[in-house]
């Protein structure tokens, strides 16, 4: 089967050798960092996390979204996703892959990084988000082969993948929260310390990751011969509007107990990024345009007109996509260092060499995505014909 | 095992004169005057139940002398003198009120705490939260109460530093030793890619020897055994009022501070 990623037209081609182009030059910027260190992002003393392990946390929840088509699929046999739960499960393989590889560049010492494995130490949240990532990409690459490999030669996928079918669920929900609690349960940062923490990391997920594949269904529609079906795109549509009113109902909750109860440390985080603190206020454009993007979404995905319409249900999909990616991708987590324990005040900008370090990991990320999507609807499409 | 009254009796008397025959108790009392704390000696250093510092303020009276305590702490461990802020390395440094104790302030202190600098380190907490999150086990916590690192064991990952509710945590963003001035041989530098942070002085201590910056403290850092009811540490807790930074997190940090008072 993986011979069918090995061909395909001079646009598909051209493609991959944008991405392979991109990754190279993201490679060379990663051998920059490594000799030097991280000195070499903008991340400092105060902002010990910056744009690298934001985008971990951003992908994880696009990665644990494969579980949106997986579970009505499975467990409550939603037949209209059946022709996407591949799409799904493939779409959480280089975005799990992207996850480790944002962990494996923020790394002071990458060399050390089997340190995790060979002193395995349950009282840290990292090790328990090492185990629960590699498990679920090894689920995601064992069900989705297994079953597209059974499909392709026209044969009942083996009883013994249902069992790991249904095991992939909660682990989905379990790669998500276990990220929040990497956040939820430190003593030093109020903005984090927060018990919605998973919660809120999932509603903006199961938006976020079921609009990118909105997106990409609807763009495998127009190039390839595959149509994903329109029931199973509104299905998709539906998941997002609501996932993404949960996780704008979840940021108002957050913002009721920061202000409402006045403590100021848990005001501050939240004053920082939308209205700025003692005149530093880098991220102030950048919050509001994900505010005003995250509501506009919601009118469109809810009025008929803009839902059934393919180029406002487009738009409204991609303003839900840069929304939650601003949103978590980039403020959440700069905002729980901002202020730092003594209160002061030290703001981040990523570094070029961290954004071409960043655009190399996408462009990974996305080669394994256009492998994994051409061999998934190469086969489809042969069977179909 | 018991001990019967007499035997109790003997050794209350018996440490009671060898206290005053020592007099220690008088110099606690009139800090400034206290020299290098005397109870440290050889082979001590592994008996001590729980390390811990007193920070008495009002001993420092200007901002030399605190500064002096910092040098001596750069000097011994070959702190680098990094050009950018944001690559600082901190072990002991100073801090407003404001910011040393952001949560207990109120804005109408006394002029002079109001300008203080006060001095700020790890807290070598009882229940340090770097050592709760760190994936290696690269810092962990001694039987002493000390909260140590293993720069060979560090993967950089600067959970610790998100964790720590003191700031007391510095990573090397880059290699550190081209802005060491004097190297000093008997305490190794450090590479780009770990964290590092104050640990007491866990090698001096194990010679039998002060913390750097209590030696050149001219007795306004009082470090001693807080499970031991006759140090000096649990000393001046008992006869002054001493806080500790952000205590409803439930850190438990070893260092007390005497603000004012008399």
């Amino acid at each position: 089967m993986i011979e069918k990623a090995l061909s395909g037209s001079k646009y598909y081609w051209a493609w991959i050798c944008f991405l392979l182009a991109v990754i190279l030059v993201g490679v060379a910027c990663y051998i920059r960092q490594y000799h030097y260190g991280l000195g070499l992002t903008g991340m400092s003393r105060d902002v010990s996390w910056g744009f690298y392990i934001a985008q971990f946390t951003f992908f994880v929840g696009v990665a644990a979204s494969a579980v949106m088509v997986v579970l009505p699929y499975y467990l409550h046999d939603f037949k209209r996703f059946g022709r996407i739960t591949i799409l799904g499960e493939f779409l959480a393989i280089p975005s799990v892959i992207m996850c480790m590889l944002f962990i494996f560049v923020d790394m002071g010492q990458p060399t050390r990084i089997l340190n995790v494995i060979l002193h395995p130490t349950p009282n840290s949240v990292m090790f328990w988000d090492m185990i629960v990532l590699s498990g679920y990409l090894m689920l995601n690459i064992v069900v989705g082969w297994v079953s597209l490999s059974a499909h392709y030669k026209l044969v009942h996928p083996p009883k013994w993948i249902k069992p790991l079918v249904f095991l992939s669920i909660p682990w989905a929900f379990s790669i998500h929260t276990v990220t929040a609690f990497l956040y939820a349960g430190l003593p030093a940062r109020h903005f984090w310390l927060s018990a919605i923490m998973a919660v809120r990391f999932l509603s903006s997920a199961f938006a976020s990751g079921p609009a990118l594949l909105v997106l990409l269904c609807l763009l495998i529609k127009k190039i390839t011969k595959f149509d994903p079906g329109d029931r199973a795109i509104k299905g998709l549509v539906t998941i997002v509007t609501y996932a993404l009113i949960v996780s704008i109902f979840f940021v108002g909750l957050e913002l009721f107990t920061a202000f409402y109860s006045h403590i100021p440390g848990h005001m501050q985080s939240f004053k920082y990024l939308y209205f700025g603190l003692e005149s530093h206020g880098k991220l102030i454009p950048l919050m509001w345009f994900s505010t005003l993007l995250a509501i506009t979404a919601v009118f469109m995905l809810l009025i008929p007109a803009t839902r059934t319409n393919q180029v406002t249900l487009v738009i409204a999909c991609i303003f839900v996509h840069v929304s939650l990616w601003i949103d978590k991708g980039f403020g959440f987590v700069i905002g729980g260092f901002v202020p730092n324990p003594l209160e002061k005040i030290t703001e981040y900008w990523p570094t070029l060499n961290e954004l071409l370090v960043t655009a190399g990991i996408w462009s990974i990320g996305l080669l394994i995505l256009t492998a994994l999507y051409r061999i998934a609807i190469v086969v489809k499409v042969e069977l179909e014909a | 095992m018991s001990i019967d009254r007499r035997q109790f009796l003997k050794a209350a008397g018996a440490t009671g004169l060898l206290g005053l025959l020592g007099s220690p108790l008088f110099k606690v009392l009139a800090p400034g005057e206290l020299e290098a704390s005397p109870e440290l000696k050889e082979g001590m250093a592994k008996s001590a139940k729980r390390w811990a510092m007193v920070v008495d303020m009002k001993a420092f009276p200007t901002e030399e002398s605190y500064n002096k305590c910092i040098e001596a702490c750069n000097k011994t461990h070959n702190i680098p003198q990094m050009e950018s802020e944001k690559h600082e390395i901190k072990w002991i440094w100073a801090e407003k009120y404001e910011n040393a104790f952001p949560d207990s302030y109120n804005g109408y202190l006394t002029e002079s705490i109001e300008k203080m600098k006060f001095l700020v380190l790890c807290n070598n907490c009882d229940n340090p939260p770097c050592v709760r999150v760190c994936p290696t086990k690269a810092t962990f916590k001694r039987e002493d109460g000390l909260v140590v690192m293993d720069y060979h064991r560090c993967i950089g990952c600067r959970f610790c530093m998100a964790a720590c509710p003191y700031g007391a945590r510095s990573f090397n963003w880059r290699d550190p030793r081209p802005f060491i001035k004097n190297i000093n041989p008997s305490y190794p530098t450090r590479t780009k890619g770990v964290v590092e942070k104050c640990n007491f002085c866990a090698d001096r201590l194990y010679r039998g020897e002060l913390p750097a910056c209590v030696e050149a403290s001219n007795g306004a850092l009082i470090f001693g055994d807080l499970k031991d009811e006759n140090s000096n540490v649990r000393k001046t807790l008992r006869s002054k009022f001493t806080i500790t930074r952000k205590p409803d997190l439930g850190t438990f940090p070893g260092v007390y501070y005497v603000i004012g008072g008399s």
